[in-house]
């Protein structure tokens, strides 16, 4: 039994920004999907079910925010599946969407994940004051930093490698449209000289609070093949998860990260990720977690990742580009962040990621994270159509 | 596309109040129940898939502890549906169906009583012109069942009727809230009296899905899933004509359930008014054995309960009471969103 190749045949991204207080949540949603409907020359006829996703609904305040997005989203009569997995809920939800096209349930499927941050507070919504949790964790930021910490001392990396990595990504946000934070006049120095929020953490190595949304349109062979645009395929996809407390816990390392991708890798016949992918979207919401995920990865081997930083092998134009749409360091909606990573490793294998193309981008990877570095989901996507 | 089946269901007792329990602690029994029946342990499952509410435990990221409880190291392939439990089965039905795991642990859980239910669930509508006016879930129930009165498909005693019925089956389910005959009661909001309405409780439920040849070696008769579909409809209930289910119809068309008689079906209808609109969309007429397990009037943890569905019409397979049973679990105000599944026991199978 043979699954169906899957295609990502239309993209659509909001302008992400800290508030977009001209639209609703049904505004928003229907705006990035609109998108991808116009690059795939569908529309919402087309559609034949509609997966979303976002992260906790307290961001918003609205509980299970698919019932009253159902309209916006060509939705009714359809099925709508609504799937959450914390911080890496974006790309979960692709890979629901993809699991439907790929059991032929579904020959045409619209995925989307958003978020409004504007409309509530996500430090509040990231603190979790009930018994039986670390108190004062301060949101993400105050649970990630001694991770960081760890990551530092394990493998001596000097204190500069993540400044680098803010540099970097803020830099390349400025040739992506659709990015929310724009400083054209950053330099490695301002970086440096941020406000320390969380030691070793500076305010200029934490991703932003963002509004915005993230669509793809996920088609069958046969739908790729009407395709006005070339296609992305899906070549391996895979989740998974850990505990998020436990004594066997690497929170520098998690297991659960090294087994997602080696399951992606297996599935996409890949066996030297560093020389066989040529773009990388990673979710790094902390600019140390870029050599962390490196080795995390397998790009790198272990305690190797902050060179490939410190060397540029990850800048735009290194040997493997990371973030080259700027990452959620510079656009973080939290629950459309995982899919934006997908789609925008889908946008380098169509080759329409404009200004942030990186030159014949082949095979790309798309990377996502969530709760205490305890869910994984990653897909690998190619320019040709997986061997099956 | 290989075949997959229920084959086994476990679930909580269902109370108003387990304030000693944690939701982990609610969930870890009933976990470890289901896994029992199969000889699995949590290692040996492919795919785990749970359905669960930020909104009722008040905090975000709920789900993250249960996942804690479940046991995931080493690490599993593992998602989670904001929705009833009955989405996170069909998730999972999915990703068996694709070949990538042969076996599926879904469980999901719900607790109420921490907070006011018929307030917390006026979050789920729209928020600018419709929440701020908080039109609780009773409420807004009753106007449906006020809509069906007044199109003469229904009276009050004939609601009554209904949930007599339900809470006597419920007699026979050990893990009901509530059971036998209950009067009537007083108008909650007209035209619905308390015994219309289900009780408010915590519970929690699981199932294991396996896939072929799996399935057998698991259970003596797997609860073959034929058909499952599930459809949405327009949130503004100004659009919808509440005294019918289109999503309803079409997902049970979808899933196959008009090709022959069902003998059995599991309604997941909170309120009484809600089981007669759908026993007009599903097409059930009183050859159908409806809610042996007492239904949503006799037990309803919010999120659990559409997983119950499944659940119990698949005990009925395992149990060799039932041979073709019809499941239905729902989402949303006034019967928005319906999921439809068709179970067979193997006899039948053609």
């Amino acid at each position: 039994m043979s699954k169906e190749p899957v295609a990502v045949v239309g993209i659509g991204q909001t302008k992400h920004v800290s508030a977009r207080r001209d639209v609703s949540l049904a505004g928003l949603v229907r705006e990035a999907a609109v998108r991808a409907l116009e690059d795939a020359a569908l529309t919402w006829a087309d559609i034949d079910a509609v997966v979303i996703g976002k992260a906790p609904d307290f961001f918003e305040g609205l509980m299970m925010p698919e019932l009253y997005l159902a309209d916006a989203l060509g939705a009714v009569g359809k099925p709508m599946l609504r799937v959450h997995t914390a911080g890496s809920v974006g790309g979960s939800t692709a890979l629901v969407a993809a699991g439907l096209v790929a059991a032929r349930v579904h020959r045409t499927v619209l995925t989307l994940a958003f978020e409004k941050q504007s409309e509530s507070n996500a430090m509040w919504g990231l603190s979790l004051p009930i018994p039986f949790q670390q108190p004062l964790l301060a949101g993400a930021g105050g649970f990630f930093a001694p991770h960081v910490r760890a990551y530092m001392r394990r493998t001596g990396a000097p204190d500069t490698v993540g400044s680098l990595v803010a540099y970097k990504d803020r830099r390349n946000a400025l040739k992506n449209p659709y990015a929310h934070i724009h400083d054209p006049d950053i330099t490695l120095e301002k970086v440096q000289a941020a406000p320390m929020l969380w030691d070793p953490i500076r305010y200029s190595e934490t991703c932003p609070s963002s509004d915005g949304a993230c669509a793809m349109i996920l088609t069958d062979r046969t739908g790729a093949g009407r395709s006005p645009h070339p296609p992305a395929w899906v070549h391996g996809g895979a989740m998974r998860s850990e505990p998020t407390l436990f004594a066997g816990k690497d929170f520098v390392s998690p297991q659960a990260g090294k087994d997602c991708a080696a399951d992606v890798y297996r599935q996409a016949g890949i066996t030297d990720p560093r020389r066989e992918i040529d773009a990388v979207e990673m979710y790094v919401p902390f600019s140390w977690y870029e050599p962390m995920w490196l080795e995390n990865l397998g790009f790198a081997a272990e305690g190797e990742g902050w060179k490939l930083t410190e060397s540029g092998v990850t800048e735009l134009d290194g040997d493997l580009p990371v973030n080259p749409s700027g990452g959620v360091l510079s656009t973080n909606p939290i629950g459309a962040s995982g899919m934006i990573r997908f789609a925008e490793a889908a946008l380098q294998v169509r080759g329409q990621a404009g200004e942030h193309q990186v030159p014949g981008a082949r095979k790309a990877l798309g990377h996502a994270y969530g709760g205490g570095a305890q869910f994984f989901s990653m897909w690998l996507v190619g320019a040709e159509p997986p061997r099956t | 596309m290989r075949d997959v089946a229920i084959v086994a269901f476990a679930q909580t007792d269902h109370l108003r109040r387990t304030d000693e329990l944690s939701e982990v602690e609610m969930l870890m029994p009933v976990l470890h129940q289901v896994l029992d029946a199969t000889g699995l342990r949590a290692r040996d499952i492919g795919f785990t898939c749970s359905g669960s509410s930020d909104y009722l435990a008040g905090r975000a990221f709920s789900f993250t502890m249960a996942l804690d409880g479940v046991g995931a190291h080493p690490p599993i392939s593992e998602s989670h549906v904001e929705m009833d439990g009955a989405w996170a089965l069909y998730e999972a039905w999915v990703k068996l169906r694709t070949g990538e795991a042969d076996t599926a642990l879904v469980y999901a859980y719900g607790k109420s009583s921490p907070g006011e239910l018929r307030d917390v669930l006026t979050r789920q509508l729209d928020p600018y012109y419709v929440g701020p006016l908080w039109p609780d879930s009773v409420a807004l129930a009753a106007l449906q069942a006020q809509a069906l009165i007044d199109a003469g498909e229904a009276d009050e005693a004939a609601l009554a009727s209904i949930a007599a019925r339900n809470r006597t089956a419920a007699v026979d389910n050990p893990h009901a809230q509530l059971a036998g005959s209950v009067p009537a009661g007083d108008y909650v909001v007209r035209p619905l009296r308390t015994g219309d309405c289900p009780p408010v409780g915590d519970g929690a439920a699981a199932v294991v899905l396996a896939a072929g040849d799996t399935a057998r070696s698991l259970c003596t008769r797997p609860a073959w899933i034929r058909g499952i579909d599930h459809r949405i409809e327009a949130h503004s209930l100004g659009v919808r004509e509440l005294t019918e289910s289109p999503s309803a119809r079409l997902a049970a068309e979808r899933a196959g359930a008009f090709e022959r008689p069902v003998d059995t079906a599991e309604l997941h209808a909170p309120f009484t008014s809600q089981e007669v609109v759908l026993r007009k969309a599903l097409g059930l007429d009183d050859s159908v054995r409806v809610n042996p397990s007492g239904g949503a009037l006799a037990a309803n943890p919010v999120m659990a309960a559409g997983l119950i569905r499944l659940g119990e019409a698949a005990a009925r397979i395992h149990r060799g009471e039932s041979d073709r049973a019809l499941a239905h679990a729902t989402s949303g105000p006034c019967l928005q969103q319906n999921l439809v599944a068709v179970l067979e026991g193997e006899t039948t199978h053609v």
